[in-house]
């Protein structure tokens, strides 16, 4: 009982460790953390095999979310049941949620201090290069036929020019893919649902949308 | 206060498809409906919440909840933020692992790619210049256009980690305003 007891103990301080460590590295987004989870998880300790790759990418990135902590509960699961996804969720969040707070009491002494404000300004452009960067990445892997042109610049509008909560701009998203796919397969049409990939592009088209 | 923050985020980040950008203009909506922050603080978020490391939706969560509630708060809207991962991951990995061979979890994904996209657009279109009433080409918001050309040249074109890109606009606005 002991023994087992404390070889349980040890795994959840690995995964927390783990996380812990891949966290803060986490700069410039979710996909990109893909192969730092893999090289870590995969080929150092051997906690999933090669081909969990694969599933590990779809789930992280079909749940809300963003991709680094989906990324996290999943192997922690696997692992160590519901306490190893909180380890491993506590582990990715911990170091970012500490840089944060640090930053805003930082940011509270200064806020009144002209050149902080100054270069908040001009990293407030920066931030805005980021998410066009984003944008850009995404436009690249989601928009590939005219149904999903027609949905990004209805969904554009809606958000511009009326006052419809998020919310239902994501519910018609997703009524629309089921009715367009359904309407094309009843009229006998080739459905493509997803961008097709040449292993050269896959770098290129994951979307690093999540900063 | 922590109870309605909690619920907030938690409501969030059920539905943050896409992860970080496309929730931007989510936590706005939630925020200026309830006339917790505005929108030029809001701004102020979303910078600090850029520049620094991990998810930028999650980091807004926290600054939020500290800006609105101290300590408790920011530990208050960042758990109610990452709940729904967690719930949800093991709800996938523990029942229905096979659910993206799904023909209705594919259609549903074409329809909602192009909605985070759009979310995503829309997310640099206001948070860049849209959210200021004033005149539309102030000097200031010419200069900001300028830096963010800028950065999206050295990414695009010389391969610059966001963070050299993020301290050097830091140093170009110190120069400038």
């Amino acid at each position: 009982m002991i023994p087992q007891l404390r070889a349980k103990l040890t795994i959840l301080a690995q995964i927390f460790w783990v996380f812990f460590r891949i966290g803060p590295s986490s700069f410039g987004g979710g996909y990109a953390m893909i192969p730092v989870i893999e090289r870590e998880v995969v080929q150092k300790r051997g906690w999933l095999g090669q081909e969990d790759i694969s599933d590990l990418v779809s789930v992280a990135g079909t749940a809300p979310g963003g991709v680094g902590v989906n990324s996290a509960v999943f192997i922690g699961y696997r692992k160590a049941g519901v306490a190893g996804a909180c380890m491993a969720v506590l582990g990715i969040t911990l170091p970012t949620f500490a840089i944060v707070f640090l930053l805003s009491v930082f940011y509270l002494y200064f806020e009144n201090n002209p050149k902080i404000a100054a270069a908040l300004k001009g990293i407030h452009g920066a931030i805005i290069a980021l998410i066009l960067l984003a944008a850009f990445k995404m436009v690249k892997t989601s928009i590939f036929d005219v149904a999903t042109t027609v949905i990004v610049i209805a969904a554009l509008g809606m958000l511009i020019f009326t006052s419809i909560h998020p919310i239902y701009v994501i519910a018609s998203g997703v009524i629309a893919g089921i009715l367009i796919v359904g309407a094309k397969e009843r009229m006998g049409l080739n459905v493509r649902m997803e961008k097709e990939t040449t292993p050269s592009s896959e770098q290129l088209l994951f979307p690093e949308y999540y900063i | 206060m922590l109870g309605k923050l909690f619920f907030v985020f938690l409501k969030i980040g059920f539905i943050s498809f896409g992860g970080g950008y496309a929730v931007i203009p989510m936590i706005e909506r939630e925020m200026n409906h309830r006339g917790w922050v505005d929108a030029h603080e809001f701004q102020k978020i979303v910078s600090l919440a850029g520049m620094s490391p991990g998810p930028i939706a999650t980091n807004s969560a926290t600054l939020i909840g500290f800006d609105l509630a101290g300590f408790p708060g920011a530990i208050v809207a960042t758990i109610g933020m990452v709940l729904p991962s967690l719930l949800i991951v093991i709800l996938i990995v523990a029942f229905c692992m096979r659910y993206q061979r799904n023909g209705q979890v594919k259609a549903s994904f074409y329809g909602l790619r192009p909605i985070v996209t759009g979310l995503i657009i829309y997310a640099a279109l206001h948070f860049g210049f849209l959210s200021h009433s004033e005149t539309l080409f102030t000097w200031s918001t010419l200069m900001t256009l300028l830096i963010s050309i800028g950065c999206l040249y050295a990414i695009l074109k010389y391969k610059l980690h966001p963070i050299v890109v993020i301290v050097a606009s830091g140093l170009v606005g110190i120069i400038l305003f």
